[in-house]
Formats: structure tokens, sequence, C-alpha cells
């Protein structure tokens, strides 16, 4: 039985194709302007790849802030709810998810059995959300996989004034004009990034084993700065790429109402 | 007794000159990346104006964000204070003081002296500052100054979802790729930046009358957006923009006065004028 999950985010949409609890095929693709376009087109990949067609999938879930404007999708389920039963299964021990999406960052406390406790989400400033990494690597001229690297070559990382993206795309025009040297303001915008997501896990409190999912994940500037901030470590998601934890959770609770459980 | 205020902003530098506390000249230029130049342009500018030199003052204040760079300034004065002596000073009544600036935003509560009792400032996010306008113009293509007439043409028909002015930049071309109006958008965005600064009034206990200052005041626009997400009338003051360095000014006859009283004048040394 193949069920899925896709996750319609700002910048990436995601799709899992899983059966019988095991990832069939992963995708990833650049969100298009209209979410039902970016869902249509992510799907069908996912189920070309899989050698699939839409009526082999018994059920599928939808998530992400475009999840209802999704036409094929048997039900919606909100992204902290997804990304928290996606990491999970990720890594069964965590308690603790922070999930930095293109828009938005949240922290989700879990129990023991993996339900959600409480959760904590920004998504009214880009400070602390991948759009603020998004605005620094355009005006460096940098891919956003290049600004999450060059942290490690700093000697004397930047500070910001303020936390605001517009305040500090400022302050590194100026930090470029005065050739400060890129890797110091690189390791300054992911040491800003983490500071700001700090502010919001510890709010929640943390509890071991926290890990890390969406695309910021895979930057490790953040992460090893975040960890400073935080005080703990952050286990690495190894089993799939972080970036589809959402979908992930998608596709398991496409599987559970698949299965005549109720979401 | 002639003295001097300049006011050096994010994105203009302002002069005023003084003569027994009555204005004889101000000027308003765009601010270069260096403070030193700006303020000795545009105190050059409104020396020429008032028909006098240099040496003819006797005192001059600084304010502002780049007040620390006045070459030529005997003391400097926090801009809250400056506003809010500048504001009581245009106009008697004025108790609450909104100034929206280049980079920041305030609300300051002052007494009948113009005495700062109580005050609230954002510099740490660039909604509900000057800024917001500016990026906006930028990206739509407009000038900063037409804003106010194109949002006269305009209604209140749109509401902008998001605060943050990265999120409301996407959210705006979005609004301009579906079509809707420019006028209309710009009346969102003058109601996007006057609620954000309207919440700092709260944040003082708003007391009437209230006047709104910073060039931002010449928005007509903006200055209706405010006034309906502060709830009570809104008054206008003639020269809103210079209002922090009339202020500064106010306060160089303060200081100078002081300073005869005990017999002694500025030292030309610190304030880099040659003082009679």
């Amino acid at each position: 039985m193949f069920v899925s999950g896709v996750d319609v985010g700002s910048l990436t949409s995601k799709a899992v194709i899983m059966k019988d609890d095991r990832i069939v095929k992963s995708v990833i693709i650049k969100s298009k302007a209209r979410p039902w376009e970016s869902a249509d087109e992510v799907m069908d990949m996912a189920l070309a790849r899989a050698g699939l067609d839409r009526k082999d999938i018994k059920n599928c879930v939808g998530t992400g802030y475009g999840r209802d404007k999704i036409s094929f999708i048997d039900e919606a389920v909100s992204e902290i709810a997804c990304h928290g039963r996606g990491a999970r299964w990720l890594v069964p021990s965590v308690r603790t998810v922070i999930d930095i999406g293109g828009q938005d960052c949240k922290a989700i406390r879990l129990d023991a059995k993996g339900d959600m406790m409480k959760f904590i989400t920004n998504d009214k400033c880009a400070s602390g959300t991948g759009r603020f990494l998004e605005v620094m690597a355009k005006v460096m001229n940098l891919d956003l996989d290049e600004l999450g690297e060059m942290s490690a070559r700093s000697k004397q990382p930047v500070t910001f004034a303020s936390a605001c993206t517009v305040w500090a795309q400022a302050d590194v025009i100026q930090q470029l004009n005065d050739k400060v040297p890129i890797e110091d303001i690189a390791a300054g915008v992911n040491n800003a990034m983490a500071s700001r997501m700090a502010i919001l896990a510890n709010s929640i409190g943390l509890e071991n084993d926290v890990c890390m999912t969406g695309g910021v994940a895979k930057n490790n500037g953040v992460v090893n700065a975040l960890e400073k901030h935080l005080g703990i470590r952050i286990k690495r998601i190894r089993r799939e790429d972080p970036q589809i934890a959402g979908a992930i959770g998608a596709a398991l609770f496409a599987m559970e109402k698949a299965s005549g459980g109720v979401i | 007794m002639i003295t001097a205020g300049c006011d050096i902003g994010s994105l203009t530098a302002k002069a005023v000159i003084m003569k027994h506390g009555e204005m004889l000249s101000s000027e308003v230029i765009r601010a270069s990346a260096l403070p030193e130049k700006s303020a000795l342009e545009v105190m050059k500018l409104a020396v020429e104006k008032a028909g006098i030199s240099m040496d003819d003052i006797e005192y001059c204040v600084g304010t502002g964000y780049g007040r620390k760079h006045i070459p030529f300034m005997n003391s400097t004065e926090s801009e809250i204070a400056c506003h809010g002596r500048g504001a009581v000073w245009q106009m008697p009544s004025a108790r609450t003081v909104v100034d929206i600036g280049g980079q920041d935003a305030k609300a300051i509560r002052v007494d009948e002296k113009g005495n700062v009792e109580r005050y609230e400032y954002n510099d740490k996010c660039a909604s509900g500052t000057g800024r917001f306008l500016e990026i906006i113009a930028d990206s739509l293509e407009i000038k900063l100054d037409d804003m106010g007439d194109i949002s006269g043409r305009g209604s209140e028909k749109l509401t902008l979802s998001n605060q943050c002015v990265v999120f409301a930049e996407t959210e705006i071309i979005s609004l301009v790729n579906e079509g809707r109006e420019i006028a209309d958008i710009i009346c969102a965005l003058h109601q996007a930046v006057a609620n954000r600064a309207a919440s700092l009034a709260k944040g003082i206990l708003l007391t009437p009358d209230a006047v709104m200052t910073g060039g931002v005041a010449k928005n007509s626009g903006m200055f209706a957006a405010l006034e309906r997400a502060l709830g009570v009338k809104l008054h206008r003051v003639d020269n809103p923009q210079i209002n922090g360095a009339i202020g500064a000014a106010l306060f160089a006859i303060d200081a100078l006065e002081l300073l005869k009283k005990n017999g002694e004048t500025a030292d030309p040394a610190v304030s880099g004028l040659k003082i009679k």
C-alpha cells in the first residue's frame, strides 16, 4: 500500500511516497507562484520517479502554508503536527524539534510517546527564518549552501546591532564595502540567525534529544552556532534529508488514515 | 544672541539658526554617507540663507544619530529631548509627539515646557519607520515624496497582513501582480506603518494634543493613517522635518544663557567654530 505526503512551503515543495514505513521516493522542488502548481509538480515528479500513478496512492496528506489549496489531497494536517511526526520517525528519541522554514520558524516539544506537548512559532518577523539567510546570501552574492559552510573559516565573526533583516542587510552592505572578510560576515549572519532561533527555542524549554528539521538544518554554520547558543547538542538527522521531515510526517499521517486510523 | 541646532539623521540633515529665540533660517539636505560632511554642508546653507557668517553662531547643539560627528557642535542632546522641545515650541499645547524618522520611530510625552516625561522608541525593527516606506517606494519604482499624493487617489480597501517589512514587500509585489491599484496598496502601506508607530504611542499613554513630527509627517497619507491609528485628532506643526533641529537650537539658547550667567563663552576649541 502506497501513501504520500506533500509539503508546500514558501520556498520549496516536498513530496514523499511511502510504503510499509519505508520511503519509496522523495522529491524537493523550488515552489511556484501558486501552491497548487507546486503540489501538482512535486507529486507528479515523485510518482514518475517511483513508477507509480496517482491512483496507486491509497491516501495523501498535505501540509505547509499552501496545504488548503491542494486539490488532490485526502486531508490537510498542520505543519507543526507533521514536523513533530516526521522528526520522531527520523530520530525516535527526539523530544524537541527546531524547524526553520523559508518564512517561519518553530520549536516543538514532544512527550515520550511522540505526541505534541507544546509549540511556539514565529511567522511575523523574517529574522530567524530562512528568509533572513536568503536575503543575506543574495547581497553577499553567495549560494545558501556556501553561506553555511563559510562559518568554519571565520576567525572574527561580525555582530549586528539589531536582529531586523532590513537593518542587518544594511550592515552587511556596509561591511562588504569596508572589505570585512566575507567568511566573518557569513559567520555573523549564521550566528545572528541562531541567536534569534535560540530565543524562541528556549522559551518553550528544551528537552533532549533535540533535532533540527527544515532546509536550514543542512547549514552547519547555523546548527553549530545554535548548539553554542543553546548549550546543548543537536542530534543530526542522518536517516533522510531533514528538509523533507514535514512531508514524511504528512505521509505517516496518510498511512495512519489508510490503515483505518483517525488523524 | 544667535544659536544653531543641527540634526543629522539617517536620510536627511537639518539645520536651524535662531536669533533671540526666533527662527532666522532653516535647511534640509539629503544626508551623505559622512555625517561630518552633511553637517558642514547643511549648516553652510542655513548660514547663507540667514545672511550671517559661521562666526556669528554663538552656540550650536547637535542631535540625531550622527550628532557625535558634527565638527562644529558645542554639545549634543538626544533626539528624544530635541523633538519634545521643538514640538512644544512649534505648538505650545502639544503633549504627545509622534516622530517617524528614516530609521526609527518615537512617541514622546512632554510637559508644558517641552520636557520629556516618558517615551517609547523603536530602532530595532524597520517596520513603523520611514525605511518601510522607502523600501516599498523603491520596489514599486515611485518617488518617496509622491507617496502621499498617490495614496490620496486610493481608498482603504486593502489591508497588509504582514507587519514585517521583508514579508510585506513580498505581499505588496503579489498585490501588484494581482492587478490591485497602486494607490490602494500605498494606502494599505501607510496604515501598516502608522499602526506600528501608533503602538509606541499607546505605550506612553497618549495625551492630547498630539502632533506628528519628522519628514514622514509631510506625507498627507501617512498623517491621515496615523490619525486613524491613534484614534485622536492629530495636529500639524508648520515645520515637521526640522522639529528636532529647532529643539536643538532651543537647547543651545539654554546652554548659552547659562554660560553667559557665569561670565563665560562657548569654547571655540571644542566647537570648531570661531566664536567671538
